[in-house]
């Protein structure tokens, strides 16, 4: 110990206007295993792609601060000179070729060469590979990490665990590798892989290895990381040696922000306990946000939040009531049991969906605003249409459609040349004022928001979190609200269900504290049975 | 002013522009060397006639997300065998049209559903299957058409006694029966009514869909399977209700392009006749994922017009005919050209 191999001074980067990281300060010596923990956008990817000397950072104007690797200040321009300066990265998906056998890929563009009588003439990129070299310097990569797979067998077929593995391998072949980058290596993990991917990040720190190890999952950080630094809005909220942390500590940490106003209101918004939504043993098989039988109701008039870290199933719900991606389950809107796995019976129930991927599925991008309002409402609810004359064929209305996408327009503040522009030259915010108003228009009985407030300006966010506050009290529509932002579900919930490995780990309410929404996200962490 | 102007080059388009400017160049260099212009115009209005069902059959394709429908000799093979039905039967006049379209529609329809099954196994390569399945169909149907049990002497072939002929003539009563109906010349130029405002009525009719709920709904499974997929759209469906669709247009546009040619084509003949229909909408301003009547509209009045009257003018200007070349260096260099653009906006 004691040997620095990376240090990060005062990092700063800013994307446009938006700070995304600011004066972020870190420092590994050798043979440490650091984690680095934070939500979804505290800026771990940034600093990742800083360190990586990734191109986007430099086409977005580069970043201040200064790096130093193993005593020399670096300035990476592209990846390939971080690696050389010895830095390895196992990515979150993985860069191997399925076809080319293990140790292909270990070796892959940095293949033991011979000379031959070609390349003597046309030059050194057609010497022959020295396929014994290759095989043998595999076998004491994956013999390192305790793995005896054929190092010639191809990786199709292979399972996920050991193709990360099989990226760590890679990384560990590369000599004077001082400092191993892993960007949630569990991720796609059984927990017998996991258990034993974090021996290995173990044995190969006390080899001298550094690693920079980010995850959600606490209980991993906590058993394998010699320091933690928490990393909250693009700022360093403490580093702390292991030791003095406790688990619930860091978690209120990640999510503690300042608290916005509480919601006022209270009894009088909430109509006695009649459950309007009723939900039994849900699971969704959505990928990344896989929910594993999930129960819980929703009363009518109230706001249900769902929150949980990246990644724990507080997403596949909300897409699994609307039948989007595969779920199995009861579910009961008021009194009828809805058929899982069709949107359209979702949607004549009365839930209403404001999808998180606002442009994968929220909007028709090179469609007018006023045609991404109208058009979900004359498909589902019969709006906006008229006779076409005396015959008994209805078309859409363009007058009324017109009529009410300006009323959208200035009820939510729509900032547009008008209303036939394309919704794909709106700044984000103002697309998710348009999403907003299609769920509007769908008229929905159980109105179910994700994420409403990912990506857009402050402006933005509070005309939009008004409007679904405004739809709860004055229409008495009641809102299931998934986000990555407790405070902002704090601010708007009168229930907050945390999700956590696919289950709901508990329900709080909005004024509870910090330490509890920490505890709860962290999946009870080792207090579980205090 | 140049404001102005860059707005209206801007909403035309420049390809489509740079098409209008060089067709009026043709027609002031024919004039010059005193062409019949009043002739080539009466022409070029046949062919825009004459072709223009089969370019609106582009269209439902496109808008249900299935891209430009390189399969449409599914379609025209269904209209042969509307046409070939009544040629058999010797129906002639309105009746005989009526029940070739309405054979070419059922057909149509039905190849169509079996035609869309398959683009919906094969989501993102519609076009490249699609030019391979019309190719497939093509060149089974050759042997289909020796096969056939057509009887009536003028269509099979003297010698053998069976087997239909390459090229078959349309009886007098149904040759040119659309073209010739209220026909009126103006300047000179013979105005074939009844072909036209079958074109019309067409489009009409297609625009009219577009704007009741299943137009919509086909649309949006077009525009983003993914918000319609939200919106309780069924989009496979959709994507067969447009291939259906552009199939059955197809096949009618068939019918009417045969009996304004007179002429009913087989073997190889409908090899290669979804690319001038392809290009032609393409001109209009459509591109593979969006395309509305009015690209189709405008796309068959500009390449068909170009086609009939840079024949002419060529052939007056210098030696020889290029027109042949210019018709494939036109038709695959828009398709060529619109296809490696993302959105469509050219």
């Amino acid at each position: 110990m004691g040997e620095r191999v990376l240090e990060i001074r005062n990092v700063s980067k800013c994307y446009g206007d938006n700070p995304v990281l600011s004066q972020v300060s870190l420092s590994l010596n050798r043979g440490e295993i650091h984690a680095l923990v934070g939500e979804n956008g505290a800026g771990k990817s940034t600093l990742m792609n800083i360190l990586f000397g990734m191109p986007v950072i430099h086409e977005t104007g580069g970043f201040t601060g200064e790096i130093w690797v193993n005593g020399n200040k670096a300035e990476f321009k592209s990846p390939r000179e971080a690696m050389e300066a010895g830095i390895g990265m196992v990515h979150q998906e993985f860069m191997l070729l399925p076809g080319f056998s293990v140790a292909e890929n270990v070796k892959l563009n940095r293949e033991p060469t011979r000379p031959n009588l070609i390349s003597k003439a046309a030059g050194p990129k057609l010497e022959s590979l020295d396929s014994g070299k290759m095989g043998l310097d595999t076998r004491q990569a994956l013999d390192r990490i305790e793995m005896d797979v054929d190092e010639w067998l191809p990786l199709v077929g292979m399972p996920v665990g050991h193709r990360q593995f099989i990226e760590i391998a890679r990384e560990i072949d590369k000599t004077d590798l001082s400092l191993l980058v892993l960007d949630e290596p569990t991720a796609v993990l059984t927990e017998t892989e996991a258990s034993s991917l974090l021996a290995i990040l173990k044995k190969l720190a006390e080899s001298g290895v550094s690693a920079l190890f980010i995850s959600h999952r606490l209980d991993e950080v906590f058993e394998i990381a010699d320091t933690i630094t928490v990393l909250r809005d693009g700022e360093v909220v403490c580093t702390v040696p292991k030791k003095e942390a406790r688990v619930e500590t860091i978690a209120e940490m990640m999510v503690g922000r300042k608290l916005g106003s509480l919601r006022t209101g209270g009894s009088g918004r909430i109509h006695g306990n009649e459950h309007v939504l009723e939900v039994k043993n849900l699971s969704v098989d959505m990928p990344g946000e896989h929910v594993d039988n999930v129960s819980f109701s929703v009363r009518r008039g109230e706001i249900f939040g769902i929150g949980g870290l990246a990644g724990h199933g507080k997403l596949g719900i909300a897409n699994g009531l609307m039948g989007l991606h595969r779920s199995s389950g009861t579910v009961v809107c008021d009194g009828e049991e809805i058929p899982l796995n069709d949107p359209k019976a979702a949607l004549e129930a009365g839930l209403v969906l404001l999808s998180e991927d606002r442009r994968g599925v929220g909007l028709l991008l090179d469609e007018s605003i006023e045609n991404n309002i109208a058009m979900p409402g004359i498909v589902g609810r019969n709006r906006f249409v008229k006779r076409l004359g005396p015959l008994p064929i209805s078309i859409e209305d363009r007058k009324s459609i017109r009529q009410h996408a300006c009323e959208m327009i200035s009820l939510l503040d729509i900032k547009c040349t008008g209303p036939g522009q394309a919704v794909r030259r709106l700044s984000g915010g103002n697309q998710q004022k348009v999403c907003v108003a299609k769920a509007i228009t769908m008229e929905p009985k159980v109105l179910l928001v994700s994420e409403p407030t990912r990506g857009i300006d402050v402006g933005a966010k509070e005309r939009v979190l008004n409007v679904i506050r405004k739809l709860n009290e004055e229409e008495g529509i009641t809102v299931v609200m998934t986000s990555s932002e407790l405070a902002e579900l704090r601010s708007m919930c009168d229930r907050i269900a945390i999700m956590y490995n696919g289950k709901i780990q508990g329900i709080l309410s909005p004024d509870a504290s910090d330490a509890e929404f920490g505890f709860c996200m962290a999946g009870g962490g080792g207090m579980a049975s205090d | 002013m140049i404001d102005s102007l860059k707005r209206i080059v801007k909403a035309v388009g420049l390809p489509r522009l740079t098409i209008v400017l060089f067709l009026v160049a043709l027609l002031v260099i024919g004039y010059v060397n005193r062409l019949p212009i009043p002739m080539l115009l009466s022409n070029s209005l046949v062919r825009v006639g004459m072709n223009g069902i089969m370019v609106l059959a582009m269209v439902p394709s496109v808008q249900s997300g299935a891209g430009l429908n390189f399969g449409l000799p599914i379609g025209i093979i269904a209209g042969l065998i509307g046409m070939l039905v009544v040629m058999e039967f010797k129906i002639g006049g309105f009746l005989g049209l009526a029940i070739a379209l309405l054979i070419a529609c059922v057909l149509g329809v039905a190849s169509g559903y079996v035609y869309g099954l398959i683009l919906n196994r094969v989501r993102g390569q519609e076009m490249m299957i699609g030019t391979y399945a019309g190719f497939s169909i093509v060149s089974a149907m050759c042997m289909f058409w020796i096969l056939a049990p057509f009887k009536n002497p003028e269509m099979i072939w003297v010698i053998s006694g069976k087997g239909l002929r390459t090229t078959l003539p349309v009886s007098d009563s149904l040759t040119q029966i659309l073209d010739k109906s209220w026909e009126f010349p103006i300047f000179g130029i013979k105005v074939p009514t009844g072909l036209l405002l079958t074109f019309a009525l067409a489009c009409v009719l297609l625009g009219v869909f577009n704007q009741t709920k299943l137009g919509i709904s086909m649309r949006m499974a077009g525009a983003n399977p993914a918000f319609a997929m939200s919106c309780g759209i069924n989009v496979d469906k959709m994507r067969i209700l447009g291939t259906v669709l552009s199939i059955a247009l197809g096949a009618m546009g068939m019918v009417i392009y045969c009996q304004s040619l007179g002429l009913v084509q087989l073997y190889r003949a409908p090899l290669m006749m979804a690319f001038p229909a392809v290009a032609a909408v393409l001109i209009g301003g459509a591109s593979a994922r969006k395309a509305t009547v009015w690209n189709a509209v405008l796309g068959t009045v500009l390449f068909q017009t170009l086609l009939t009257i840079a024949l002419p003018v060529t052939r007056s200007v210098i030696e020889g005919d290029i027109s042949e070349v210019a018709k494939t260096i036109i038709s695959n260099g828009m398709i060529l050209y619109a296809l490696t653009r993302k959105e469509g906006d050219g």
